[in-house]
């Protein structure tokens, strides 16, 4: 059994202006310890998952169908009380903003220490001293006077570091992160990164990586999983996602991403290659492959039937009428 | 004409910082602290730092959105740092800006046609309605915006749409030199790819200067001619693309380098991380600015800023104590070959077997 | 191209939210913003009735008959008559000419001398410390108060009303504009605006102004509110629309002295007054949910 199994999960939101299908139809697993990483543009709905799992979408005016299960139990059937438990105890979050996901009137030991007093019923000098050991693992300097200091008094990135110390505060088994490192510098990024990589060696947490960067990704995860206005179209290991892409989407996206080191190949300057036109409306209900209208393999059939998510090799599941079939004879 | 078509020399702004009771000056944010660099026609400058480095402020020193403290911006020779304003608006004509959000640049209750417009009529570039609507029509099909777009607002269109938007009003008056303000960091992968592209083609249709202000290498090295790197306030290194991306001089160019993700597990990397945050620029430290963070430092960064200088006879310019024989005199030997092996070790990762 | 020999076709997913047939503009309108019709159906009785005053079985508001003093309601005096025999129908029905009026014009007044005030502390900064240190000190007094010592200045007239009205809420429009030029200054399209070489009137003009409005328009509902709730406040302690003019504040004035005994005279215009203001405040509040981008973006 998966610690994570996520078995067609619907998301839509009911709006004046009609439903809006957030998330459509997506499956996907994580194994106890592993990272994977959640991979699609703004709109594909791989942020609005992450608050289905957390069970911070609120219904209504959002309406949630499937399954989501950890550890065998299925969230969407428990109640907000059970749920209150589950978050910040077996699974801890990072957002992209840090700023605004601390409370800027508490003291950052304080905010730690709350976690753990809830869901630890830790003493208030315990939770203290254990605050300052997490602010340590996280690569705090002066853990002892930080616990005092408020978050206005610390960097993009020292606060990043407290939420993550906040997340990790009760040794989750699942750790959320939602583009935890968007808001922040390159240099601060690659610190943030090399982090949640040691710790994730340390404490043994599955990590679901919520990106946007493929460059973050290919640092980070071990197996992606790669969504397109609300549904998966490929999940593969990153490895096999690099260098063997199925799915004409994730061949756009990965053409488009602008490489480092391309002046020591061309030395005139080179175009991008592009993903021709605009992510379909979310408000109609798609026929066919979502993808269809800027695909440059797309048929009828493409535009007509919906292609299902397929294993077309071993552990690679693409949702393409088109990819070929490669299993070892 | 020869000639720069853009020369900044020694461009400085500091931000006067305002407390206490009565509001009198307590400090100066050292935003630009002695920026130099020139544009040559039809070339793509690349301005990049991280954020709070000072970059955009060059951009808005130089179209005087924000009024610079010290220095010079000369456009063809002339200087239009201290023209007035009603001097210095037939030159806005010459430069123009694209901003990075696709929201906010535009206003949400004029037309997009209107939008475009604005600048033909101000310069009075077309002498009826329809001459107007002609040329609008004309930089909408330049950016591949569909003509029905014209009578539309811009919240009916996508990131990428109305980035196209601000391009077209950019390029409306026909400027010589566009100043490219994170045009493209907002926007999705698929959609800055084709954004990038616009503006690539775009350049090489019209002969237009770019002035790139970005965080991101990557586009960068896609993008540019030249490129400068902003720590702080100062320019640490400027040099064109090819040697700036094959072998970065100053320390932080190349922890900037290293420190960019690279779209591809199979590559591995000797990544240097700094340590440590940005220091503040309302006190910058003596000395050379990045020696807080500079695992390469050495006695004479903690006292002495280095200027700028020529890395032999080529054009790269480094402002670092370690690229300057003088001091390479005093520092002392063991740290230079610590120095000396890390420079040498392959920045761009190498594939592994 | 080949075509695939075996297609695995994506299983048909439930919908999780009934179909809902196509509604008209209107009935999305209606539905999306209810506070919005609900106020302004009110609003437009109200005006219908103001406009048509004398057509609605009124007799003339101001003809006494003493000899049919404080009669209670009935057929013939629907909502009685006061202490001079005048009907009460008929003057709370012509009062609601004064409390509209006078609502209208302080709004409309208050708004525009507070829009024009505002962008000028916006935009010039030497006049800006001016300018608020008077609004501030034109706040610190009590708005009702200011406008019973304006009035004491003057002769009682619905014209010195709307005045003294509206110079105590001016302050706060200017304040609301002023702080909305000064984020709007900093707008990345009004700098596009100023490196495309459009002049100041023109930027102010066409993107400040524009711009500013939207608040603004809520802003004066509000006001409208507040000045019909002061200018009846005025009249009740006699300081307001003089007593020939009926009016709601007039009406209950009269009937203060016998309300423990004839509670419909104070009853009618209060109920009428009631309605007037939670309307026109529903309305405001609708078009502040209808107008704040914030909400309309959310999902």
């Amino acid at each position: 059994m998966a610690l994570l199994e996520i078995d067609r999960l619907q998301t839509h939101f009911g709006t004046p202006d009609g439903v809006v299908r957030a998330v459509e139809g997506v499956s996907f697993n994580i194994e106890e310890g592993e990272t994977v990483a959640v991979v699609g543009e703004s709109g594909c709905g791989k942020s609005v998952t992450a608050m289905s799992i957390l069970g911070l979408v609120p219904q209504p005016p959002a309406r949630i169908a499937g399954a989501i299960r950890f550890a065998g139990r299925n969230l969407l059937d428990l109640p907000e009380s059970e749920m209150r438990k589950l978050r910040g105890n077996d699974i801890g979050m990072i957002f992209q903003e840090p700023m605004s996901s601390l409370n800027p009137v508490l003291m950052v030991g304080r905010q730690i220490g709350e976690t753990l007093r809830l869901h630890q019923r830790l003493s208030r000098r315990a939770a203290e001293s254990r605050a300052i050991e997490l602010l340590d693992l996280v690569g705090i300097p002066e853990a002892r006077r930080r616990v005092r200091e408020y978050p206005y008094q610390l960097s993009g990135g020292m606060r990043q570091r407290v939420m993550i110390a906040i997340a990790l505060a009760c040794n989750p088994r699942l750790l959320i992160a939602d583009e935890p490192t968007t808001a922040l510098d390159v240099t601060i990024q690659a610190q943030i990164l090399d982090l949640m990589r040691d710790l994730k060696h340390r404490l043994g947490s599955a990590i679901m990586l919520i990106t946007h960067d493929l460059g973050v990704v290919a640092e980070m995860a071990e197996r992606v999983v790669v969504m397109y206005a609300g549904r998966k179209v490929e999940e593969a290991a990153a490895g096999d996602i690099f260098a063997n892409p199925q799915h004409p989407y994730t061949r756009g996206l990965l053409g488009a991403v602008p490489k480092l080191g391309c002046s020591l190949e061309h030395s005139e300057r080179s175009t991008l290659a592009e993903i021709p036109g605009l992510v379909p409306s979310l408000r109609k209900p798609i026929v066919g492959c979502a993808f269809a209208g800027r695909c440059p393999k797309a048929t009828q059939l493409c535009r007509e039937l919906a292609p299902a998510v397929e294993e077309k090799a071993p552990h690679h599941q693409v949702a393409c009428h088109f990819a070929e079939r490669k299993f070892p004879t | 004409m020869s000639g720069p078509l853009l020369e900044v020399r020694n461009l400085k702004k500091h931000f006067p910082l305002q407390g206490g009771l009565f509001g009198s000056v307590t400090g100066y944010v050292h935003a630009v602290d002695g920026v130099s660099f020139t544009i040559n026609r039809g070339e793509t400058l690349s301005l990049v730092g991280e954020s709070g480095c000072g970059k955009s402020t060059v951009g808005r020193c130089i179209l005087r959105l924000t009024e610079p403290t010290a220095g010079e911006v000369l456009l063809d020779g002339q200087r239009i740092d201290h023209l007035s304003p009603g001097a210095l608006r037939p030159l806005r004509q010459r430069i123009q800006i694209v901003f990075q959000d696709p929201f906010s640049s535009l206003n949400p209750r004029m037309r997009v046609g209107d939008i475009i417009a604005e600048p033909i009529i101000n310069f009075g570039l077309a002498n009826n309605k329809n001459e107007v609507e002609d040329r609008v029509s004309g930089l909408m099909d330049r950016v591949r915006l569909p003509r029905d777009a014209m009578r539309r607002h811009p919240h009916e269109f996508s990131g990428g749409q109305r980035q196209r938007v601000g391009i077209a009003r950019a390029l409306a008056p026909g400027p010589d030199l566009i100043i490219c303000d994170e045009a493209v960091s907002a926007l999705d992968v698929s959609v800055k790819a084709q954004i990038v592209n616009l503006l690539a083609a775009l350049q090489d249709e019209l002969g237009l200067a770019l002035l790139f202000i970005s965080h991101d290498l990557a586009i960068v090295e896609h993008v540019t001619h030249r490129v400068a790197v902003m720590y702080l306030g100062k320019i640490v290194e400027i040099s064109d693309r090819r040697t700036l991306f094959a072998s970065p001089q100053h320390p932080y160019t190349r922890a900037l380098l290293s420190a960019v993700p690279v779209p591809d597990p199979s590559v591995r990397r000797d990544r240097i991380v700094l340590r440590g945050d940005v220091p503040s620029p309302i006190n910058p430290p003596p000395g050379c600015r990045f020696h807080t963070r500079c695992p390469f430092v050495f006695d004479p960064c903690r006292t002495a800023a280095p200027s700028l200088r020529p890395i032999g006879k080529t054009e790269q310019l480094v402002a670092c104590h370690l690229s300057s024989d003088a001091a390479f005199g005093q520092s002392n030997a063991a740290q230079l070959q610590t120095a000396a092996a890390s420079k040498n070790a392959p920045l761009h990762g190498q594939k592994r077997d | 191209m080949t075509t695939p020999q075996d297609v695995a076709v994506a299983d048909a997913l439930p919908a999780l939210f009934p179909t809902v047939r196509q509604r008209g503009r209107i009935a999305i309108f209606i539905r999306r913003h209810p506070t919005i019709v609900v106020g302004g159906a009110f609003l437009l009785a109200l005006l219908l009735i103001a406009v048509f005053a004398p057509w609605l079985g009124t007799v003339d508001p101001t003809a006494l008959a003493p000899a049919r003093r404080t009669r209670p309601p009935s057929a013939q005096y629907w909502f009685g008559t006061d202490m001079l025999g005048r009907d009460v129908y008929s003057r709370v029905l012509f009062g609601t000419r004064v409390s509209l009026f006078v609502g209208f014009s302080v709004a409309i007044l208050a708004s525009t001398i507070g829009l024009l005030i505002g962008i000028i502390a916006g935009f010039v900064r030497p006049l800006d410390t001016i300018l608020m240190r008077v609004m501030d000190g034109l706040m610190a007094i009590p708005g009702i108060l200011l406008a019973i010592a304006l009035m004491a200045l003057t002769r009682g007239s619905v014209a010195n009303v709307i005045i003294a009205i509206s110079v105590s809420q001016i302050p706060q429009v200017a304040r609301l504009v002023r702080s909305g030029v000064l984020t709007l200054r900093e707008q990345p399209y009004v700098e596009a605006a100023i490196a495309s070489g459009t002049r100041l009137p023109k930027i102010l003009w066409l993107h400040v102004v524009p711009n500013a409005l939207a608040p603004l328009a809520v802003q004066a509902t509000f006001i409208c509110a507040a000045a019909m709730i002061t200018e009846a406040t005025l009249s009740f302690l006699g300081a307001g629309t003089p007593p020939s003019i009926p009016s709601w504040g007039n009406i209950m004035a009269e009937g203060r002295a016998i309300w423990q005994v004839k509670p419909y005279i104070v009853f009618f215009p209060a109920i009428f007054l009631t309605i007037t203001v939670l309307a026109v405040n529903m309305l405001g509040d609708g078009m502040r949910d209808a107008l704040d981008p914030r909400l309309a973006k959310s999902i």
